[in-house]
């Protein structure tokens, strides 16, 4: 077995919210994202969480988190055996992550419409450093785009060309109101590079994701199958 | 105060490598900013006007080890973005430093959008924030020092209500005046406005412009003094926001308490500050009234 389809096996025997059966489908979308993010992008390991220059994810969408820590047991980060009690009372592991309990989780979340601003906060702190290298990756979904506090933080990333900011949008379609001119063109009107990618294309996910622009942060949209 | 507090920060910042600096439009123009930008351009940061955004980047700051000031008009600062400031400094593990201007009433002629006296009861809603009301300009700035130099989250009230010379009090109620019939406890600009009225009747007057954590053992060792534990509490901000620490501090002692302050009207009027103070009974004969008819009912 793979190491993506071991934690792709963890996220889907995780039991989030036993009083709220999904489809696996629903419980795991974001996985193909995090796990590229965590395989081959991201400059991070379980002995470096708290390394001022490592790059850093964020989870912005907290509410589905049974992907997430199933990368982060599967790299190496929590142990895999806390995954069968999460929301526990004596787990770590909560319906949303809490960055104070546990390893390697960047913030606590769970209210939409936090992490983009956290992290462009994040952005001009390392920069205020001089830590200009390190990348900033944030993933949110695409009905949390309806949050204004996300529209404050892409027009204020756009117009100072935060090029350290990568927004990873994924679309599994659930936004209230479809966006009319398509995902990523509130990005690009607010000066961000953009691309759209099958999440399911791994290689091409992580091409994405590299492909920055100095001056300008970037946003990745990673789609998951229709009907998802 | 405000010129306190830029020409500070601005001073701070030349010394301090992580402090920082986050503003929505509000204050950036002061030519202490404006110089404090032009020297430390990544520290002195200008999101326009973006309250949400202000808040989660001060958070976001402090995450990777920077100290944020983020300073706004009060209600703009403290409620429009309450959640923000929830959950993106303690729930994160996180601490920052909020300044506010406008506190209660400051700019009357601006009305009810731009009043904010229930700040400080806000932040009695969630754990372990500071708050320091300065009574005086000269108050400000050992207020702000030790606040950056903090690892705590504090809450910093500017006003333009001062009184006529500042106090060291040190995070300590300090009394002014010591009499037998009851203590008052006077918050930041409210001291001068219960001396006065207060001038000829037997009373303690005690002073704090730290209000938050509220020194309980303070105000016992004060009542020690008296016969009878009355207490009455003068607040600039929502009357009855300090209520729940001495009804706390007092729970075990037969007292009295009256809590003055704020009233939660939108009265949609204008005036001045002088005005406000009046229709809100915080004006000297206010007081007095209020208190004469506390200690003989």
């Amino acid at each position: 077995m793979s190491d993506f389809d071991e934690a792709r096996a963890l996220a889907v025997d995780t039991v989030v919210d036993p009083r709220h059966p999904m489809p696996v489908h629903q419980r795991i979308y974001p996985l193909d994202a995090i796990w590229v993010l965590y395989d081959r992008i991201l400059n991070v390991t379980p002995q470096t969480v708290d390394a001022a220059d490592r790059d850093r994810f964020l989870m912005s969408k907290g509410h589905i988190p049974a992907a997430y820590y199933a990368v982060l047991a599967t790299k190496g980060f929590i142990p895999k055996d806390w995954l069968t009690d999460v929301g526990g009372t004596q787990s770590a592991l909560g319906a949303h992550p809490d960055r104070t309990r546990v390893p390697g989780v960047e913030i606590s979340s769970g209210s939409l419409g936090h992490g983009l601003p956290l992290a462009v906060g994040e952005v001009l702190g390392m920069r205020a450093q001089g830590l200009t290298r390190p990348g900033v990756y944030v993933l949110v979904g695409d009905g949390e785009l309806d949050e204004g506090s996300n529209h404050e933080a892409i027009a204020f990333a756009g117009a100072t060309g935060l090029e350290q900011l990568v927004a990873v949008v994924v679309d599994n379609r659930s936004a209230s109101h479809r966006h009319p001119q398509g995902m990523t063109t509130q990005f690009e009107a607010n000066g961000w590079t953009s691309a759209t990618v099958e999440s399911s294309d791994h290689a091409a996910l992580a091409d994405a994701l590299l492909d920055r622009r100095p001056g300008h942060p970037h946003v990745v949209v990673a789609t998951t199958p229709q009907g998802d | 105060m405000r010129d306190v507090f830029t020409s500070e920060t601005a001073r701070l910042l030349d010394h301090e490598p992580r402090l920082a600096v986050v503003l929505a439009a509000i204050s950036a123009g002061a030519p202490a900013f404006r110089k404090a930008a032009a020297d430390h351009p990544d520290r002195v940061i200008n999101l326009g006007i973006r309250e949400q955004l202000m808040i989660g980047v001060a958070g976001g700051l402090a995450l990777t080890g920077m100290r944020p000031i983020a300073h706004s008009y009060a209600p703009f600062l403290v409620e429009r973005a309450f959640e923000q400031i929830k959950l993106d400094f303690g729930h994160q593990g996180a601490s920052g430093v909020l300044v506010s201007v406008g506190a209660s009433y400051d700019w009357a002629e601006g009305g009810y959008t731009h009043f904010s006296p229930r700040d400080v009861a806000l932040f009695d809603t969630i754990p372990d924030w500071r708050v320091v009301i300065p009574g005086h300009p000269d108050e400000v700035a050992e207020g702000l020092r030790d606040a950056v130099a903090s690892d705590d989250s504090h809450y910093i009230r500017l006003s333009l209500r001062t009184n006529a010379t500042p106090h060291d009090t040190r995070g300590r109620l300090v009394p002014m005046r010591h009499g037998s019939e009851a203590t008052v406890v006077a918050v930041g600009p409210m001291l001068d406005p219960v001396l006065a009225a207060t001038a000829d009747l037997d009373v303690t007057v005690a002073y704090t412009n730290t209000p938050r954590p509220f020194d309980s053992s303070g105000l016992l060792s004060l009542l020690d003094r008296q016969p009878q534990d009355n207490v009455i509490m003068v607040e600039p901000y929502l009357a009855g926001t300090s209520t729940w620490l001495v009804s706390d501090a007092l729970s075990d002692r037969s007292h009295r308490l009256k809590s003055l302050g704020v009233g939660r009207e939108d009265l949609h009027a204008f005036g001045t500050a002088d005005d406000h103070d009046r229709w809100h009974g915080l004006d000297p004969a206010g007081l007095r009234t209020a208190i004469t008819d506390f200690l003989r009912p």
